[in-house]
């Protein structure tokens, strides 16, 4: 049985599941959601995720939202596959928890805020606040010095192997080198340069660019 | 008595030193708790930045490792000790912890932004004689209302957030709550609305979170 995942492959949250199932070979078929048009707060898909955001996952009979919750499971779902994803031992398992923790609340919460300044609310007509995402650059600053000086003793934020932790900062670090014209803050950075090169050239993550891209 | 191996920094009334204080309660795991003199900005000094980079509070050490993120912390607390205290705080198969995992996230992302930022507002910022945002609150309060209508719904078809049993979902809602219920006149959101206000009055009144209560009002 595919996995259906329900979200546009424009919007971060969906790639970053995206990202998880094609490390895993797990295969999947996208269901688009248009969040132009509000289908995400239409009763149909309020239905699937009640708080009418993106994506959520379908498996058979079983339903899960929260990107981050999603990749969680598939990786401890197919760890066999790929040990290092979520770490082998319970020790390894909490620095990969840390740094999640620290992507989902230090790190996406200024580039969420930056994204919804600088590309959607001028799309509605609106006006960009400038002032705040300057501030929300500044906070990102100190947040990639904490990156630089953790990859100086180690090749990926919660250790030596690349883990959802490092997964799940693709779709926000890929904006903010595009979209948001911020790629100073990784390209100043030696240590978080080579690590988001590195990370940027998994197949997997490529193979969400070539869908991103509309040639997947 | 040896002395616990399990230390937990930062003083109690901070919300997310209250996460874990709660979860090692409700686990059985004994700890020593080692104050962090914010006033004085210990958090931001050199010993302390070096086990939290963010210089924010908790922290937390066991045996070997040192770790920050309290939800992170409360994972490993509820993977380590499976069996003691209250169990199935994480689940006991993938898919119930894949629910409990999805209800963390959703208290992480949708309920922890607008519930923190009515806490400070309406509890600390008094406290600290700092000016309040009316605009802030009324626009967050605004928003925590739509995510305790999904509560709403969610929890009157199911006990607690992730199923039947309480877990790591409900007990991360604990220490925000705990501040909009007792000390601000926002307790309307919750005491309101029929099944998040049942659901509230169980969890609070567990006796792990009796007590953490009690070391913040020490």
């Amino acid at each position: 049985m595919v996995v259906k995942v329900y979200g546009p492959i424009q919007a971060a949250c969906p790639q970053r599941v995206l990202a998880c199932l094609f490390e895993f070979g797990v295969d999947f078929e996208l269901i688009t959601v248009d969040l132009d048009s509000n289908e995400h707060k239409q009763p149909d898909f309020l239905q699937k995720q009640p708080f009418g955001q993106v994506p959520v996952v379908e498996d058979g009979e079983f339903r899960l939202f929260e990107s981050r919750a999603i990749i969680r499971y598939y990786a401890t779902k197919y760890g066999d596959k790929n040990r290092n994803l979520y770490g082998t031992t319970l020790e390894e398992k909490a620095l990969v928890d840390q740094w999640l923790e620290v992507e989902a609340h230090h790190f996406n919460d200024m580039v969420y805020t930056i994204v919804l300044q600088k590309l959607v609310i001028p799309k509605m007509g609106g006006r960009t606040d400038f002032d705040l995402v300057h501030n929300c650059e500044k906070k990102l600053e100190q947040v990639f010095d904490i990156y630089e000086q953790r990859l100086s003793k180690n090749n990926y934020l919660a250790g030596n192997w690349f883990t959802l932790a490092d997964l799940s900062h693709l779709p926000g670090i890929r904006y903010l080198m595009n979209e948001c014209e911020l790629g100073h803050l990784v390209r100043d950075r030696k240590k978080v340069n080579l690590w988001w090169d590195d990370i940027s050239n998994r197949p997997a993550w490529k193979k969400v660019m070539q869908m991103f891209n509309g040639q997947g | 008595m040896a002395t616990p191996p399990v230390k937990v920094y930062g003083p109690p009334l901070s919300t997310a030193v209250s996460r874990v204080l709660v979860c090692l309660l409700e686990k059985d795991v004994p700890f020593q708790l080692v104050p962090v003199n914010m006033a004085k900005m210990e958090h931001k000094k050199p010993d302390y930045v070096k086990m939290q980079p963010f210089g924010q509070v908790p922290a937390f050490q066991d045996d070997d490792i040192t770790l920050f993120e309290s939800r992170a912390i409360c994972r490993y607390l509820a993977e380590k000790y499976p069996n003691k205290g209250t169990a199935g705080l994480f689940g006991t198969n993938p898919l119930v912890k894949a629910s409990i995992d999805q209800w963390l996230e959703a208290e992480s992302q949708s309920f922890n932004p607008p519930s923190s930022v009515l806490t400070f507002q309406l509890f600390f910022a008094p406290l600290m004689k700092l000016k309040q945002d009316e605009a802030l609150i009324k626009q967050n309060e605004a928003k925590l209302e739509k995510v305790l209508d999904v509560y709403e719904n969610r929890l009157g078809s199911s006990r607690y957030l992730a199923g039947d049993e309480f877990t790591l979902a409900d007990l991360s809602h604990l220490p925000n709550t705990q501040f909009l219920v007792e000390k601000t006149d926002k307790a309307e959101l919750f005491t309101s609305r029929k099944n998040v206000g049942r659901w509230w009055s169980e969890i609070s009144t567990r006796p792990a979170w009796k007590k953490v209560v009690e070391m913040q009002n020490a």
